[in-house]
C-alpha cells in the first residue's frame, strides 16, 4: 500500500510557508496563509474543505498553473518559483496529471490523441508514447474506443480517458479536482475503484473533493480552513492524526 | 514522435477549422475575392495596356507622323455649294522634312485617294495610298509575296499596285492576285505584290467587303498623273471637292533620342508655313510614354483597391479568430494545464489563421485565373496573366494570415490558465 510511512518516503511535493494573496476590488484575500505540507510518493490524499477554504488555490498551485505569492514549492526537488513560464509548462507536461470535474477532453481530438496531449507538448517526448497511450487506454477499459471522439462517449468513459491522459506522462502527482462530481453514484464508484487500483500501483494521487464519502475512500484526508490546515486524518484507522508539519 | 511538429499542428488546425465548416468558408471569402480581383484586374489591365502599346508600336516608335486635317471652319454646311477646299500638307513640307531636318533617316509622303478597287465582279473601297518605295522600310511591313513598289516604277510611271493582305484575300481569294489587272477608279494596274497582314489572322475566312479596312498602294508619281490633286467626295447631295497634296508624311528618326527634336521641328515648321491648323503631328513615342504612364497610374489605383479589399479580408479573419479564441478559452486552459507552452498556443492559432488565409488565397488564385479566361472568351478583351500576379497574391494572403492572426494568437497564449479553465 504505497510508501505511506513517515521518514521512509520520498517527497514528491513539498510546500513551505505558502501564501497566495488575491487582490479583489481593492482589498486583499489570503487564499492560502502560511501553508506548509509535504506529500510523499505513493500517497493517496483527499483534500477537503468548505468553499473558500483555499482548496482550489492549493490545487492550482500544486498543478503549477498558478504561483504562490510567497513561499517555496518543490516538485520532485525542483523549485517552482525559479522557473519561467516555459519551464513551468514543461514541468506540467512531465510531472503533473490533471483529472477535472468536467473531464475537459479536447472535442476535436479522438481518444488516443486526447491521451497523447501532454506528451505532444514535451520538449523531448518519449519514443514509445503511442504504445504507452494505447496500453493506458486498455488499462482504463477503452482499448476498443481509440478512434472515438469525446462526444461519442459517456461521462464515465470520458473521465477514464482523462485519467489515462493524466497518467501518460508518468507524473509525480495525479491531481483530481472533484473527479466524480459530474458522475452518477455507480459510475463514481467505478472511477474511485480505478483510483484505488492506481494507488495500489504506487501512484501519488491528490483528490480534491467536498464529498465526505469520496474523501473517506482515500488513504488520508487533509482538511483546510481559511487557507490553513484544519485537520489531517488517516482514513485507514479512522483516527485523527496530529498535524503534519512536512 | 508525436511532438508538436509543424505538420501535426497544421493537421490539428485544419481539424479545428473543419468543426465550423460554414464559418471557415465564409471567413475565407474576404481573402478569396480580394486575391481573385487583384489577379483578374491586373490581367485585364495588363492586356488592355499591352494592346494599346502594340498599336502604338505598329505606327513605329521612331516615327514622327505629320497628317493633314481638314480645318474645322472649312466644313461645308449642307447646301448645294460646290467648292474646292484646299488644305493640308504640301510637297514643299515633305521636302523640308526630308532634306533639311536633322536626325531624319528618311521621310515618306503618302497620298490617299478615294477610288473603288475592283477585280472582275469583286469590288471594295479600301484606303488607296500613293507613296514611295521606302514606305515599307519606314512602317516595317514586309511583303508576303511579290515585291513592293520600286524606284523604277516611280521613274517609269508604271501602272502597278501592291495589295494589302486583306484586300488581296477579298479580291482574289483562291489564287494569287499577282499579275492580275486591278481596276482602280477608271484605270487598270498590274498587281506586283501583297503585303503581310498587320495582325496574324485567326481565321481563314475572307473578310466581307464592307468591313475591309485594307490598303492598296500605288507609286506616287503614277497616282499623281492619273488622279491629280483634287479629290471629289459626294456627300448627302453636295459635291465636296478637296485639294490635298499629301495626306501624311512619315519621318523616321535615326534614333529614339532624335524623335523629340524632329517632332518639335515639325511642329514649328508647320506652324510657320500653314496659315490655318490643317495638320497634326503624331508622335507614337510620346503616345507610348503616355500609355506607359497611364498604365503606371492604373496599376497604382488597382493596387490600392486590392490592398483595401485584402485589408478588409484580413480584418474579417482577425474578427473571426478573436471570436474563436474567446469561444475556445476553455480548450486553451486545458492545453496550458496539460503543458502547452505559450508558443504552442500561438502556433496553433496562427496556423489556423494562415490555413484560412492561404486557403482563401489559393481559391482566389484559381478564381482569379478563371476570370481572365472568361473575359477573353465572352467580352473579347485581351488579358495577360503575368506569372508574378498569382505568386504575389499567394504571398500576400500568407502575410495577411500572419499579420492578422498574431493578435488573436497572442491573446490566446497570454490567458491565465486558471481563469481559462474556469471559463464556461
Amino acid at each position: 500500500m504505497g510508501s505511506g510511512g513517515l521518514g521512509s518516503a520520498t517527497a514528491v511535493a513539498e510546500l513551505r510557508d505558502i501564501t497566495r494573496v488575491y487582490k479583489m476590488g481593492g482589498h486583499e484575500v489570503r487564499a492560502l496563509d502560511g501553508f506548509s505540507f509535504t506529500f510523499q510518493k505513493g500517497e493517496y490524499w483527499s483534500i477537503m474543505g468548505s468553499s473558500g477554504s483555499g482548496k482550489s488555490t492549493l490545487l492550482n498551485l500544486l498543478g503549477c498553473i498558478d504561483r504562490a505569492t510567497t513561499g517555496s514549492y518543490r516538485v520532485r526537488g525542483e523549485e517552482v518559483a525559479d522557473l519561467d513560464d516555459d519551464q513551468l509548462s514543461e514541468l506540467r507536461s512531465r510531472e503533473i496529471g490533471f483529472v477535472f470535474q468536467s473531464y475537459n477532453l479536447i472535442p476535436q481530438l479522438d481518444v488516443l490523441e486526447n491521451i497523447l496531449v501532454p506528451l505532444f507538448y514535451q520538449d523531448d517526448p518519449p519514443a514509445d508514447g503511442e504504445e504507452r497511450a494505447r496500453a493506458l487506454a486498455e488499462r482504463v477499459g477503452l482499448g476498443s474506443r481509440l478512434g472515438h471522439k469525446p462526444m461519442e462517449l459517456s461521462g464515465g468513459q470520458q473521465q477514464r480517458v482523462a485519467i489515462a491522459r493524466a497518467l501518460v506522462n508518468d507524473p509525480a502527482i495525479v491531481l483530481a479536482d472533484e473527479a466524480t462530481g459530474n458522475l452518477d453514484s455507480k459510475t463514481a464508484l467505478e472511477i474511485l475503484a480505478l483510483f484505488d487500483e492506481l494507488h495500489a500501483e504506487g501512484k501519488t494521487i491528490l483528490l480534491v473533493t467536498h464529498e465526505a464519502k469520496v474523501g473517506e475512500r482515500s488513504e488520508r484526508t487533509l482538511k483546510l480552513r481559511d487557507g490553513r490546515i484544519d485537520e489531517v486524518r488517516d482514513n485507514r484507522v479512522g483516527l485523527a492524526a496530529s498535524g503534519n508539519p512536512g | 514522435m508525436r511532438r508538436a511538429s509543424l505538420l501535426g499542428t497544421v493537421r490539428l488546425g485544419i481539424n479545428s477549422l473543419m468543426l465550423h465548416k460554414l464559418r471557415s468558408i465564409l471567413t475565407t471569402l474576404g481573402v478569396l475575392f480580394g486575391v481573385s480581383s487583384v489577379i483578374a484586374m491586373l490581367a485585364i489591365g495588363e492586356g488592355a495596356s499591352e494592346e494599346a502599346q502594340e498599336q502604338i508600336r505598329k505606327l513605329g516608335s521612331r516615327n514622327v507622323i505629320l497628317r493633314s486635317v481638314k480645318p474645322t471652319e472649312d466644313v461645308v454646311s449642307g447646301g448645294e455649294a460646290t467648292r474646292v477646299s484646299s488644305y493640308g500638307l504640301t510637297d514643299f513640307d515633305f521636302q523640308r522634312v526630308d532634306q533639311t531636318f536633322p536626325g531624319v533617316l528618311r521621310a515618306v509622303p503618302v497620298r490617299q485617294l478615294q477610288q473603288e478597287v475592283r477585280l472582275n465582279d469583286r469590288a471594295l473601297n479600301p484606303r488607296v495610298l500613293a507613296t514611295i518605295p521606302e514606305y515599307v522600310s519606314v512602317t516595317g511591313r514586309p511583303t508576303s509575296e511579290g515585291r513592293f513598289l520600286s524606284p523604277e516604277d516611280q521613274l517609269r510611271f508604271a501602272n502597278v499596285c501592291v495589295l494589302g493582305y486583306e484586300v488581296a484575300r477579298y479580291l482574289s481569294p483562291f489564287e494569287t492576285p499577282i499579275g492580275k489587272r486591278i481596276k482602280i477608279g477608271a484605270d487598270y494596274f498590274t498587281c506586283v505584290g501583297v503585303l503581310l497582314p498587320r495582325v496574324p489572322l485567326g481565321s481563314d475566312q475572307p473578310t466581307p467587303g464592307a468591313d475591309v479596312t485594307g490598303e492598296v498602294f500605288l507609286p506616287m508619281e503614277t497616282a499623281r498623273r492619273w488622279f491629280g490633286d483634287i479629290q471629289v467626295k459626294i456627300r448627302s447631295g453636295s459635291r465636296d471637292m478637296e485639294e490635298v497634296q499629301l495626306h501624311e508624311i512619315i519621318a523616321e528618326a535615326e534614333s529614339d533620342e532624335a524623335v523629340p527634336s524632329i517632332a518639335a521641328a515639325a511642329r514649328e515648321m508647320l506652324a510657320r508655313q500653314h496659315k490655318q491648323r490643317d495638320y497634326e503631328v503624331v508622335v507614337p513615342l510620346e503616345q507610348l510614354l503616355r500609355a506607359q504612364e497611364t498604365k503606371r497610374i492604373f496599376t497604382i489605383v488597382l493596387s490600392s483597391i486590392a490592398a483595401i479589399s485584402l485589408l478588409v479580408g484580413g480584418i474579417g479573419i482577425m474578427n473571426v479568430m478573436l471570436a474563436t479564441v474567446t469561444e475556445r478559452t476553455r480548450e486553451i486552459g486545458i492545453r496550458r494545464a496539460l503543458g502547452a507552452k505559450k508558443r504552442h498556443i500561438v502556433t496553433q492559432f496562427l496556423v489556423e489563421t494562415v490555413v484560412l488565409s492561404i486557403g482563401g488565397g489559393l481559391l482566389g488564385i484559381a478564381l482569379g485565373l478563371l476570370i481572365p479566361v472568361l473575359v477573353e472568351k465572352f467580352a473579347d478583351m485581351r488579358t495577360i496573366v503575368t506569372p508574378a500576379a498569382p505568386l504575389l497574391a499567394f504571398v500576400i494572403s500568407a502575410v495577411i494570415g500572419i499579420v492578422f492572426g498574431l493578435y488573436p494568437a497572442w491573446r490566446a497564449a497570454n490567458m491565465d490558465p486558471v481563469e481559462a479553465l474556469r471559463h464556461e
